[in-house]
Formats: structure tokens, C-alpha cells, sequence
């Protein structure tokens, strides 16, 4: 479904500007279409090599009652929906959910307001500007694993350097990881540094697409930082913005590695999010088609943003 | 260009979203690295075996040499791959999908029913190896429907250690032997930056694993994880983390940080294993004893749960290979190994015989080798039903010590929730 979703645009923007008018003799086609499609071969047979196999599997497993055993014997009865009935009833659920946008939502709001400023601040030449923007990749070049040993020990909440910061300032030490009440919050920080790079990084080019003319013209006339930003940097950024924010989301949704690392969906399932859930579903219940229903649902969830985009995106084409 | 680069865009997202498919989309593809299923014939016709564990540095040296040693007696090829950590069962389950399980497979003893429960595993007495004077929590741990297709040549539990600086300064003369005395020692031993006690309740299995002497010495069951035994148990640590002398960043600690907490002097009694003597003693900073984890009242007897890992023979179909991989665990399996593996890994034999022998030249694991006799293995009642319950124990134990919930509503809601 995806292969479609995801060709059908370019392939109709291609074949309308090249077909009308044409008279449709055979030979013609054939010398037309034919190095068309050997050029796109590649990419389809890529396509459906590692995403539309993996998508058909990982939609066949969730009707399957999909076990350990299957793995060796290959049996696995078909069940119909029953595993996304299971799943969605189970209590768990609600509490994944609930999780899984409360993240997603925290992290973009965090990552794109902090990205911004970042990003509209190097917009200044400064000495050494270059080079802290540089620095500012650090998260993006750590190794996840790397990164969340580390945040583990500096959230810690009886020894962590930051507790030991706050009570520098005779402020009590916050339970950062251990609290049900406040873990999420934690790694949505957590995620939040992690995704500023791509946030500056992304929007910081858009910003060097703005002509420098309009803020000349905008100070004749007497504009401030304010009105600058509102009338010219907003709106000339829009479509980037639209970019970050939806790859954001979907960057955001899958994430896996921070939460296990950090606190593995605990304390008491209170950072459980769709992502930990499927894993833990499949890897530690051995419940692959229940598992594999969740990561659907995900991936449904994912598709609603893209098509958001693609709404988008096709929008702002004919405008 | 505009248009082009909307192309690579949406592509992009397509990508992203699927890429959650990693999840659960691993049964495809991927490479089987190291099970060299070809007959290669590198100096004459040897058979080759392909042996895969989950080991990490040092103790992958330890036992590649004890895997050559083996081969050498028994004129095979060997060639040994190590799968550490979170990606050992799924890879496991990929090659069982893929028929390419390597000739010996290690695995820890609560998988081997889920495993052998799949067909993969061949019995281990095709192999002439039997279950005769193991401990018999083991032999109960590699067994499925009545045969056994998994022996550890190396076994531990968990017992409890202390700082014997930190007694002395205290002014404690005995180790705990009770819930009560280890709650008004903890006590005494707590002070600034120092907890009295310390051990992991962390959700990935270990939390568990170290919740089970509490409940199954006084009485808890598996089977039913809201009886008023358990419900004590839990009431029991949930006290002392109220009380301050646990910290109550246990939720959050595996029990490598429990040891970490140890080592820093900032625990003065811990939960941990054999596993973790050699560290121990290498270090001098803190002088250390071990005792028997207490029990709520004196009478009760102690269990604790068998840990080890174990081997066998996969179903591969190839007849030789299977016979010679028989003869390969048969040699892991032997005495002389039993104790070479458990010296250097820091377990003890998995033998009785070899254990009593082995805790002679050996006192520091005299206590676990007494321990391990009485041990239960985690898969003994629920077989194949472990994990749910294992992860309902885990979000129990969190709900509780994060005061969510009372013990009893905390065990209540996970065994309600816990997957049927």
C-alpha cells in the first residue's frame, strides 16, 4: 500500500506532461515507456523489496496467531482480527496511546520552539557561529545507546549531576526517571535534545533561502523584529516548516531505543508508548501477531501524517 | 526542482513510517553470520559445528577455549558466534524460521521450554547425555513434555552481600537471617548518601528475578501472583523503600547498577550473584561478606530462583552433525568443564557431586552451591506461560515501590492485565 502512496504522485506528474497530445502508436510507447520503466525498475524493486515485502508480512502476521513455535514449524492459523481486538481491549492500551501522544506532541513542540530560536539566533554572523553550529549536531552523532547510559546517569535521581545541580540551588531532587508521575517528561527532554539538530538544521536552511531584500525593504519601512519575523520569515518558511513538523511527528512516533535505554517502558508501564509495546509484545511475550497489530496501528497512525503532508505538499503545488 | 525534491521528501516520510516495521518484521532476510552450514573440509574430512551463546567479554574467551578444547577431543571443527544482549532470541527465532540454527545453541534456562515448546531442540538423550545428579532445578528448567533437551554445565542464584566496614561501623555483628532484622539493620545502616539495602526492580526480567526469594520462601506461588504471601512480600520492600533505607531508584536499576551502587559505597547491602565474585574480589575498596537472602521468619526455608545457561542441540536435520554436536555438549557438559566454566564465570557446577567438590576448593561459593540445591527454576509450573507473568510481577513491583498503587491493588491490576 505504501509503493502506491508513495509512486502514485510522481508517476502521474510524469506520464500527464508527457502523454497528451502524443498519437498513441505502438512502436511509439514502447520506445516512450519502456526506458521509463527500466529507469524506475531500480527504485520499484527496492521499494518492494524492503518495504512493500515487510509491510505484507507485517500485516499477515497481525491476522495470524503468529508464536515462537511458528518461527520452526511455520504454522500459524489464521484469526482474522482477533489480535488488533486483544490488543485495543487490552487495559494497556489506552495507557500506550495516551503515552505515545503526549511524547509526540511534547517532543515536536520542544524540539521545533527550541530549534527555531536556535536557528533564527545563527542566522547572526558571529566568531566561532559556524563552529557551535557545528557542535549543535553533537546529539545526532552519538550513538543512541551511547546517549541514553548517559542521560540514565545524569537523571539519576540520588546521585544524577542534575539533582546535584538543583541542589546547588537548595532545590530537592527531582525523581526524574523513577516517578510514574514525571518519567515521561524526562524523555521527552531527552528526546527533545536529541531532535534540535534536525530541527535547526532543516529550518536554518530555509532561512538561508529567505531573500535578504525583504528584511532591507521591511527596516525602511520601519519594521521591528517582530513584525519581521510575522510577515516575512513565518510565512517564506511555511512549506519547511510543514517539512520538519511532519517528519518530526513520524521520526517521533517510532521512537524505541531512548525509552528502553532509559527506562525500558517503566516505571509501571507510565512511558509505555506503541513502539515499546510491539517490541515488548513480540520479543518478550513471544506474541508476534498481537505485536505486529500494534505496529500496524502505528503505522496507520504514521500514513494519516504523511497523507497530511501529501495534502499538503499538493496543495501549496497549485496555489 | 521544486518538484523533485517534494519527490525525495515524500519518499522520506514513507520511509520513516515504515521503518517501525523494524519491530516486528525481523523474520526476513538478514545474514546467519558465522553457522558455517557448508560441508567445508579445511584438513581432512572434519565435521564442522557451528556453536552460538550470548556471551560477552571476557567469558566468550573462556569458553571459545573451552569449545576448542572439546573439539579437539572430539576431532571436529568448531566455529563459536556470540549474540550479546536484546538481539540473541530474535536472531535465534530468525535462524529457526530461515533453517539455519547453528549445531549447538546455547540458551538461558527460562527460554528453553518456549524453545523446545517450538519443535527446534532434539532430545538429549539421542545423545547419551542424561539429567543424572544435575541439580534438580535444572534438569527440571531443560525439560519440555517429559524429555530434556537442555543442560547448564554452570548454575548460580542470587544471594545477599554486604559491607562488612559499614556492619562494623553500624555495630552489627551477624548478617540478617529475617525480613525484621534486615529492615532495623538497613535502618541503622542508612545515613547521608548511604542506603541500608539495595537490589534491581527494573522491567526487564531482573526485577523479577530478585522479587522471587521474598515471595517464594514465604509461601507466594507463580501460579497466582495475588495470593496474601506474595501481597506481603511486596508490602515488605514496598516498607523499606517508604522507610527510606531503599532507594527508590530501584525501579529504574538492573542489577549491574545495583553492584555499581555497591561498589561507589553508597549501598550497604545488595542482592546480587556469584556472577559478579570475580569483580568483587578484584577490587579492594570495599570489603564484602555474603550471607543467605533472610526470610520473613526464621522457620521458613529459603528458595531462590536457578539461574544458568544452558545447551543443546538443535533439530537441524543434518544426522551427523546432530551426533557430533551431541558429543560437543556431552564435553561442555563433563565434570572437569562443569568446573573450569563455573571458576572463571563465577557460578557454581551444575552438578551436585561436582558442586560439593568444587565448594570445598572453593569457599567463596560454598554458600550459593548449598543455595542452588534447594533453587526453583523460574519456567518449573508456567512453562511457556512465564514471560506474562514474569512481566506482571515486574509492573506490580514498580507500581507498588513508585506508590501508584497499594502492593495488593498493584499485584491485582498486572495480574489482571497480564497477557492470557
Amino acid at each position: 500500500m505504501s509503493t502506491t502512496s508513495v509512486d502514485h504522485p510522481a508517476t502521474r506528474g510524469a506520464a500527464a506532461a508527457a502523454v497528451p497530445g502524443e498519437p498513441r502508436r505502438r512502436p511509439s510507447w514502447l520506445t516512450r515507456e519502456g526506458p521509463r520503466w527500466l529507469f524506475l525498475a531500480p527504485a520499484i524493486a527496492y521499494m518492494v523489496l524492503f518495504f512493500g515485502y515487510p509491510v505484507v508480512k507485517n500485516v499477515t502476521m497481525s491476522l495470524q496467531h503468529y508464536t515462537a513455535s511458528t518461527f520452526f514449524t511455520g504454522q500459524a492459523p489464521w484469526v482474522g482480527f482477533q489480535n488488533y481486538v486483544t490488543v485495543v481491549k487490552s487495559s494497556l492500551f489506552t495507557t500506550t496511546i495516551v503515552n505515545t501522544a503526549l511524547f509526540t506532541l511534547g517532543s515536536i513542540v520542544g524540539q521545533f520552539v527550541l530549534g527555531m530560536l536556535l536557528a533564527l539566533f545563527f542566522r547572526r554572523r558571529f566568531p566561532l557561529s559556524n563552529l557551535l553550529r557545528g557542535l549543535l549536531l553533537m546529539p545526532w552523532l552519538l550513538p543512541l545507546i551511547a546517549s541514553s547510559a548517559v542521560w540514565k546517569w545524569i537523571l539519576d535521581q540520588d546521585s544524577g549531576v542534575l539533582n546535584q545541580l538543583l541542589g546547588v540551588f537548595h532545590l530537592s531532587a527531582v525523581p526524574w526517571l523513577v516517578s510514574p508521575h514525571i518519567a515521561l517528561l524526562s524523555i521527552v527532554l531527552v528526546n527533545v535534545w536529541l531532535g534540535i539538530p534536525f530541527n535547526v538544521t532543516i529550518l536554518y536552511s530555509g532561512l538561508q533561502e529567505i531573500p535578504t531584500e525583504l528584511y532591507e525593504a521591511a527596516e525602511l519601512d520601519g519594521a521591528g523584529g517582530w513584525n519581521m519575523f510575522w510577515h516575512i520569515t513565518w510565512p517564506s518558511l511555511k512549506s519547511v516548516v510543514t517539512v520538519v513538523l511532519v517528519l518530526g511527528v513520524v521520526y517521533t512516533l517510532k521512537v524505541l531505543d531512548i525509552i528502553l535505554g532509559l527506562t525500558g517502558g517503566g516505571p509501571a508501564n507510565s512511558t509505555q508508548t506503541l513502539t515499546t509495546n510491539s517490541y515488548q509484545t513480540s520479543f518478550t511475550l513471544f506474541h508476534f501477531g498481537q505485536g505486529a497489530a500494534i505496529s500496524n496501528i502505528l503505522i496507520l497512525v504514521s500514513l494519516v501524517f504523511a497523507l497530511i503532508y501529501l495534502r499538503f505538499a499538493a496543495r501549496s503545488n497549485t496555489e | 526542482m521544486r518538484g523533485a525534491r517534494k519527490g525525495a521528501l515524500v519518499g522520506t516520510v514513507a520511509v520513516a513510517a515504515l521503518s517501525a516495521l523494524a519491530l516486528t518484521g525481523c523474520s526476513s532476510g538478514g545474514s546467519s553470520g558465522g553457522s558455517g552450514s557448508s560441508g567445508s573440509t579445511s584438513g581432512g574430512a572434519k565435521t564442522s559445528i557451528a556453536v552460538e551463546d550470548y556471551y560477552t567479554q571476557p567469558t566468550t574467551g573462556i569458553m571459545d577455549k573451552v569449545y576448542q578444547a572439546c573439539a579437539a577431543e572430539e576431532n571436529v571443527k568448531v566455529t563459536s558466534s556470540h549474540v550479546p544482549g536484546a538481539g540473541f532470541i530474535p536472531k535465534v527465532l530468525q535462524q529457526a524460521s530461515s533453517k539455519t540454527l547453528p549445531d549447538v545453541l546455547m540458551l538461558d534456562n527460562p527460554n528453553v521450554k518456549q524453545i523446545a515448546q517450538t519443535g527446534a531442540l532434539s532430545p538429549l538423550s539421542d545423545y547419551g547425555i542424561s539429567a543424572k545428579g544435575f541439580a534438580p532445578a535444572i534438569a527440571q528448567a531443560g525439560s519440555y513434555d517429559g524429555k530434556v533437551y537442555a543442560l547448564a554445565p554452570a548454575i548460580n542464584t542470587i544471594d545477599l552481600i554486604y559491607n562488612t566496614t559499614m556492619f562494623q561501623e553500624a555495630g552489627i555483628t551477624t548478617p540478617p537471617t529475617t525480613w525484621a532484622e534486615l529492615q532495623t539493620d538497613a535502618q541503622k545502616l542508612t545515613k547521608k548518601g548511604v542506603y541500608g539495602f539495595a537490589f534491581s526492580a527494573d522491567n526487564d526480567g531482573e526485577g523479577t528475578w530478585q522479587f522471587l526469594p521474598f515471595m517464594w520462601s514465604n509461601g507466594g506461588t507463580e501460579t497466582d501472583i495475588t495470593t496474601a504471601p506474595t501481597v506481603q512480600a511486596l508490602q515488605f520492600l514496598t516498607g523499606m523503600i517508604q522507610k527510606g533505607t531503599v532507594s527508590k531508584s530501584v525501579v529504574n536499576w538492573g542489577q549491574s547498577d545495583v553492584l555499581n551502587q555497591f561498589l561507589a559505597g553508597k549501598a550497604a547491602m545488595m542482592i546480587n550473584g556469584p556472577w559478579e565474585f570475580p569483580q568483587l574480589s578484584a577490587q579492594k575498596k570495599i570489603v564484602w561478606k555474603q550471607s543467605p537472602i533472610p526470610t520473613r521468619t526464621a522457620s521458613q526455608t529459603l528458595q531462590s530462583p536457578l539461574g544458568g545457561e544452558t545447551f543443546t542441540v538443535p533439530n537441524t536435520g543434518d544426522k551427523t552433525k546432530m551426533a557430533a554436536a551431541g558429543k560437543l555438549v556431552k564435553c561442555i557438559l563433563s565434570p572437569a568443564n562443569q568446573a573450569k566454566i563455573a571458576a572463571s564465570e563465577g557460578d557454581v557446577p551444575g552438578q551436585i557431586s561436582v558442586a560439593t567438590s568444587f565448594a570445598q576448593s572453593h569457599p567463596l561459593y560454598a554458600a550459593i552451591a548449598t543455595s542452588v540445591k534447594t533453587a526453583r527454576a523460574r519456567t518449573a509450573k508456567l512453562g511457556a506461560k512465564w514471560p506474562a507473568t514474569q512481566t506482571a510481577i515486574n509492573v506490580a513491583e514498580q507500581t507498588a515501590f513508585s506508590g501508584k498503587a497499594s502492593p495488593k491493588a498493584a499485584l491485582q491490576q498486572a495480574n489482571s492485565q497480564k497477557e492470557q
